[in-house]
């Protein structure tokens, strides 16, 4: 691998906050490109310290982070909770079944109560689209948005990057962005955050993006988002770069959009001989958790060459360690950022 | 309560019905007495100068949610067909008398019974002894009647009772929890959508229901380009159906909601900007009868939420003679065409001795300098809830008097 720029190379961003001048960060639609990037290259350091044996850095001693989460979550949690002990902060986890939500409280009430306890920021998801940008407003620490609604997922979307970017230099075909690259999105867009904030990063990233769903899990007007839309999963599979599959949220399912699994698994599941489709090369990624044998089938899940999904729950810990420092570089005072 | 004592307005720019006359227009004994050029003061007379500002009817508002008399004033509202989407809803004769009631003087509620028993859109509510009780139409409330058999049977009972049927035209089983037109703009926002077909779909069996039954049927909001051509179509065959619309919809677009802006969270939701034109245009050309405010304030514990989880509604009767007036700026449509729409329209549609300057009619009237500019501010708003999408937008025209019943109202 070439010298990685990192983000401490002089010239490569702008000086200080300028480099990022969001106070929080509620979804990728808010970002630049070179946001984006600078959160990368932010996250390739922590990268490197958590294959280390001894894994903190003391950046954020002394501070506290919330974890609200109003809606059930293991790994996104767990990820945000291990990023943060990393960096050495206080972390408490405030979980839906037990918060004063299920008491009557309103939500604004709720992040009122947390904003009284001065944290230093706080990590929220939410089963209604906009609710993080709603407590934002109301809280004087950042918010990072943890997937709200349907609408965004932001470190989903940077840790596929950031695993997807690491993936393609491993080979040593990997520049910077994704310029030039294919990659096909498949499963329920409609509920997806995730296919949301990664169409949002890819794009910015350079990269051409395909959608694939049956008919009643596309959103309208989806291709003024500048995507190409499916609904057959073999044309959409058609030569491209990176396959990322969505779980199939069975819980999503009220409403019977599809007939059965065994039928979706049919149409949709990415299996070996579907995937010869695709570039021969092709990667796979899941945001996990992964339905084998309905999405995806285990003999593509667990292709060491070309399946890099553990490598995104690895991405995950470093984005997050990435986003909590430079989100509260203001408030701990680093040079150019107060 | 004061006396309606004879008074004549001066100086005045009548909107009667013939169009713009100059003159004045005498108020006598609660009624319109004479207008124009043959209304002169005697000696001794109560004047009130006009100083050549318009003077029109006072608006009869068809389809709130909520009474809400200083907001009603503010925009010259002194007549208001009061939604059955109360808390308990207005579906037993004893509280539909007591709505009946609870403005007067100064304003006067004219109760829509609702359609059904707790607007279930199972079982029928006793309509005819509401209408005894005071009801002037019924309507279905915020939701529309599933169920095609208990609509039909709804329109030819209020056919026999000769009510008016307001109806909410979206279609329940396509719009299910949907927050939001189905398009780009809920796409982005991720957030639940029902296609804008929600409402052709509605309108067209509504119609056709109309069409057998015989009944007035009054389409309580018409918002998109697909249901006017309908409406159209339908009134071009005779069938016996109005159709209103509220500022938003011609004003705004779903472009409004971005940011999650729960004040633009309304039901039916905005629609696209093509439908927006599709409104103003259909404005103009007459398909639509009747603007209202659908004047429904909402404090923050139902609107400072996650927008899906906000309560739909806007609190539209401040700015509703505004923004109305903004289509005669805009060349829709002329004044005259103005109070047809706010006041004379609904006035018919509910069956009141209102609406307009016509001797014999009540005389509720409003003094309305159409240019005086102001700044729709949330924080100095007259309503018990300052949820307008038009906080900090221009806007011109003000009602500078107001007359009910003949005795001058204090703004």
């Amino acid at each position: 691998m070439t010298a990685t720029p990192s983000s401490n190379a002089p010239g490569r961003f702008p000086a200080g906050r300028l480099a990022f001048p969001h106070a929080h960060l509620t979804g990728i639609g808010h970002l630049e490109r070179h946001e984006i990037l600078f959160l990368l290259d932010a996250a390739e350091h922590w990268v490197e310290l958590n294959r280390r044996g001894e894994k903190r850095e003391e950046l954020l001693a002394g501070r506290t982070i919330i974890n609200a989460f109003f809606e059930n979550s293991t790994r996104t949690l767990l990820s945000f909770e291990i990023a943060g002990k990393r960096l050495g902060a206080d972390v408490v986890n405030m979980a839906a079944a037990t918060s004063s939500l299920k008491k009557g409280e309103t939500l604004i009430d709720t992040a009122i109560t947390l904003n009284a306890m001065r944290p230093d920021a706080i990590v929220m998801r939410h089963g209604s689209s906009g609710a993080t940008q709603l407590i934002a407003q109301k809280v004087d620490c950042p918010v990072l948005n943890a997937g709200d609604g349907s609408h965004e997922h932001p470190t989903q979307a940077l840790l596929d990057a950031l695993a997807l970017r690491e993936a393609l230099r491993r080979r040593g075909e990997g520049s910077e962005d994704f310029t030039g690259l294919n990659v096909v999105i498949c499963g329920d867009i409609l509920h997806s955050r995730v296919a949301r904030s990664n169409v949002l990063c890819l794009q910015a990233m350079g990269a051409k993006v395909r959608l694939c769903a049956p008919p009643a899990l596309m959103p309208a007007g989806i291709e003024a988002m500048g995507v190409t839309p499916y609904s057959d999963f073999d044309a959409a599979l058609d030569g491209v770069d990176v396959v990322m599959m969505l779980r199939l949220q069975s819980e999503r399912m009220a409403g019977h959009f599809i007939p059965s699994e065994r039928e979706y698994h049919h149409l949709y599941g990415l299996t070996k001989r579907r995937l010869s489709a695709a570039k021969p090369d092709a990667l796979v990624m899941h945001p996990g958790p992964m339905n084998r044998g309905v999405e995806i089938d285990s003999e593509v899940a667990d292709m060491i060459d070309r399946s890099i999904i553990t490598q995104q729950v690895e991405m995950g810990v470093a984005i997050r360690m990435a986003c909590l420092d430079v989100l509260t570089r203001g408030r701990r005072g680093v040079e150019g950022w107060a | 309560m004061k006396q309606a004592a004879p008074l004549i307005i001066t100086n005045a720019r009548l909107v009667t019905p013939r169009g713009l006359v100059a003159g004045a227009i005498r108020l006598d004994s609660g009624v319109i007495a004479q207008l124009g050029s043959e209304a002169v003061p005697d000696e001794g007379e109560k004047v009130l100068d006009a100083g050549g500002k318009l003077v029109s009817p006072g608006l009869v508002d068809l389809g709130v949610f909520a009474v809400d008399k200083p907001a009603f004033h503010f925009g010259g509202i002194t007549r208001a067909a009061l939604m059955p989407d109360q808390s308990p809803p207005l579906d037993y004769p004893s509280r539909v008398n007591y709505i009946a009631k609870s403005g007067k003087p100064d304003l006067w509620v004219h109760p829509l019974a609702a359609a059904t028993r707790g607007l279930e859109g199972v079982e029928l509510a006793e309509i005819a002894l509401m209408k005894e009780a005071g009801a002037r139409g019924v309507a279905t409330g915020r939701r529309w009647i599933a169920d095609s058999g208990v609509m039909l049977r709804l329109m030819q009972y209020a056919a026999m009772l000769d009510l008016v049927v307001v109806t909410h035209a979206e279609d329940a089983g396509l719009v299910g929890e949907a927050a939001a037109t189905a398009g780009e703009i809920a796409t982005r926002m991720g957030l639940p959508s029902a296609p804008a077909e929600a409402e052709t779909l509605a309108l067209a069996r509504d119609i056709a229901l109309a069409e057998m039954s015989g009944a007035r049927v009054h389409f309580r909001q018409v918002t998109t380009a697909a249901g006017f051509d309908l409406v159209r179509s339908a009134k071009a065959r005779g069938v016996n159906i109005t159709c209103g619309i509220t500022p938003a919809h011609f004003m705004l677009s779903d472009l409004a909601t971005v940011d999650f802006r729960t004040f633009a969270r309304l039901s039916p939701p905005l629609r696209s900007e093509t439908d927006r034109q599709a409104a103003c245009a259909a404005i103009g050309e007459g398909v639509v009868d009747v603007i209202s405010s659908g004047h429904d304030p909402r404090g923050p514990e139902d609107k400072r939420l996650p927008f899906a989880d906000a309560e739909p509604g806007m609190a539209g009767a401040e700015t509703v003679l505004a923004m109305t007036l903004n289509l005669v700026r805009d060349g829709v449509i002329g004044m005259d065409r103005v109070f047809e729409l706010l006041s004379t329209n609904p006035a018919r549609i509910l069956g009141v001795p209102a609406g307009a300057l016509e001797p014999g009619l009540e005389a509720d009237i409003a003094v309305v300098d159409p240019d005086a500019p102001w700044i729709v501010d949330r924080s100095k708003m007259e309503a018990t809830a300052d949820n307008t999408p038009f906080d900090r937008q221009g806007a011109q025209g003000r009602v500078r008097a107001l007359i009910k019943g003949g005795v001058a109202i204090d703004l």
